[in-house]
């Protein structure tokens, strides 16, 4: 029961990261792509880490998990922040000129 | 492996094989040194193939710790040949920009 | 399909990914999107060492390898320089005949690495002997153990080497200016930095027994040190005092040489510990080597002396 679980979350997830990865190759711009890799990823990433998390039967390991999970979350959040930043000043210093 | 032509070792000795030479391949002819340090490195990466799968030994038995030990200080010492290399590129351009 | 087929597709699928990604970034006319594919072959690299059961060097793959890599790669783009370069200027009897030469000794190697595999019986390897001395060693991760007991001598020169190449980046580069970083990204670094020192330690004791080790735990200061520099702290937390950051350097080589004299003085053969104490002096000179792969990192993603970055910024 638990094994079925995890793999419908698991599969759920990997479909959210492809869906992710195709937004990224299809969408015209940086801020669409950004868009559609953070949003899909991150969904992707908590079906993923849920259905690992089923799988787990010792604490420690549980909280290793979730921090690694912290982590990317965190890092991607930045990331794509930094990089939609970047792409602004850019475009508006490309204005000013 | 169901298909018998190649047993999982052979095939991952086979990708070390083609990853050095294509790295043999661009090393060589690349003009700028980072593209050559590129290169390099993944001809590097192409012998810590060959290692560690000669060092596997199947799903169910435990690989070979020796080469394991190589690779790793192998990693470091490309790492740090390659920092060292990338500041004497560094160096050069200066100059000639000078 | 059966589990045995279903890992062939994905050997398959790892290799074709693997080869395909090392072919664009040799041969791609763009320096940056090499760098980039670079990688990400990196990465995915780190995914055929956990397949080929090296759990410890998939580590050092990623954090060493790509991550350091990748970054000192980074670091010499420019921007607004031209980044298009492509080895097709080159004259085509030339390209042909480099490409033809490196083919033949591709399949001369391939040729002799298959007789080799096919001539030799199962168990050949030295490995069978690491594994009747484990015991003996101090520690139960057999790469640690090749590491730091049977073949120390070999970890010694290596940290020599590292100690080398620092020396000669030290002596060669011109630090560059520190990065000026957004609020954001020093926000994270604020609560990533002590994290990843704890997590160095965790990956350095961890390594006695599980995968991780000094080589890892080091990675990790180093990783530390470089978000550091990222957020605008030009000296990527080194310390300003000559002295006190040439004694960091050379510590993990200096212990380790302590420790061999030590050995030797009471009566062993170089780096023979007494077993029952090998567990102690194992860990000390991991953590001496540590310290000095944290530094010695950093400064070579500095690329010169962090007291002439200060004056740079």
């Amino acid at each position: 029961m638990i094994d079925w679980a995890s793999m419908v979350l698991i599969t759920l997830g990997l479909f959210f990261y492809l869906s992710g990865t195709l937004g990224l190759l299809r969408f015209p711009d940086t801020y669409t792509r950004l868009h559609a890799l953070t949003k899909a990823d991150n969904l992707g990433l908590g079906l993923l880490m849920t259905g690992l998390l089923l799988q787990v039967n010792d604490v420690f390991w549980g909280i290793k998990l979730v921090l690694v999970w912290l982590l990317m979350l965190a890092a991607s959040a930045v990331n794509a922040y930094l990089i939609a930043r970047f792409l602004y000043r850019r475009e508006a210093d490309a204005d000013g000129c | 492996m169901t298909i018998n032509l190649l047993t999982t070792q052979e095939l991952y000795v086979l990708s070390g094989v083609f990853l050095f030479t294509i790295g043999l391949w661009g090393t060589w002819l690349h003009a700028h040194y980072v593209r050559k340090i590129i290169s390099l490195n993944v001809m590097g990466a192409g012998v810590f193939l060959i290692l560690i799968a000669l060092a596997y030994r199947g799903k169910d038995l435990l690989p070979d710790p020796l080469p394991h030990a190589l690779v790793l200080t192998g990693i470091v010492v490309a790492v740090s040949a390659t920092a060292l290399a990338l500041v004497i590129i560094r160096r050069l351009e200066d100059e000639r920009d000078e | 399909m059966d589990a045995e087929t279903l890992w062939t597709l994905f050997d398959l699928l790892l290799i074709i990914s693997l080869a395909v990604l090392a072919l664009v970034a040799v041969l791609s006319g763009d320096r940056r999107r090499s760098i980039v594919l670079f990688i990400i072959f990196g990465l995915l690299l780190a995914l055929v060492w956990a397949r080929l059961r090296a759990p410890d060097i998939a580590l050092a793959e990623v954090a060493i390898g790509a991550g350091l890599g990748g970054a000192l790669l980074m670091a010499t783009l420019r921007r607004h320089q031209q980044t298009r370069d492509d080895f097709r200027h080159r004259p085509a009897w030339l390209q042909w005949s480099v490409g033809l030469l490196v083919m033949l000794l591709g399949t001369g190697m391939a040729w002799s690495l298959l007789l080799v595999m096919d001539a030799q019986p199962a168990d050949w390897r030295l490995g069978a002997e690491a594994f009747a001395e484990l015991d003996n060693s101090g520690v139960s991760n057999p790469v640690t153990a090749v590491l730091l007991n049977f073949r120390a001598w070999d970890t010694l020169l290596e940290l020599a080497v590292l100690l080398a190449a620092i020396l000669g980046i030290k002596a060669l580069g011109k630090p560059e200016p520190a990065y000026v970083s957004e609020n954001a990204f020093r926000d994270l670094a604020l609560w990533l930095t002590p994290l990843l020192v704890l997590m160095a330690g965790y990956i350095l004791w961890a390594g006695a027994h599980a995968p991780g080790g000094a080589f890892q735990a080091g990675a990790l200061l180093a990783a530390a040190g470089i978000i550091l520099r990222l957020a605008g702290k030009p000296d990527g937390g080194l310390p300003h005092n000559e002295t006190a950051l040439r004694l960091g350097l050379a510590l993990g080589t200096a212990v380790f040489l302590l420790v061999a004299l030590g050995v030797i003085l009471a009566g062993n053969t170089l780096l023979q510990y007494p077993p029952d104490q090998a567990k102690w002096w194992i860990l000390l000179i991991e953590t001496a080597a540590t310290l000095s792969i944290g530094m010695t990192l950093t400064l070579a993603f500095i690329g010169g002396s962090p007291t002439l970055a200060k004056d740079a910024a």
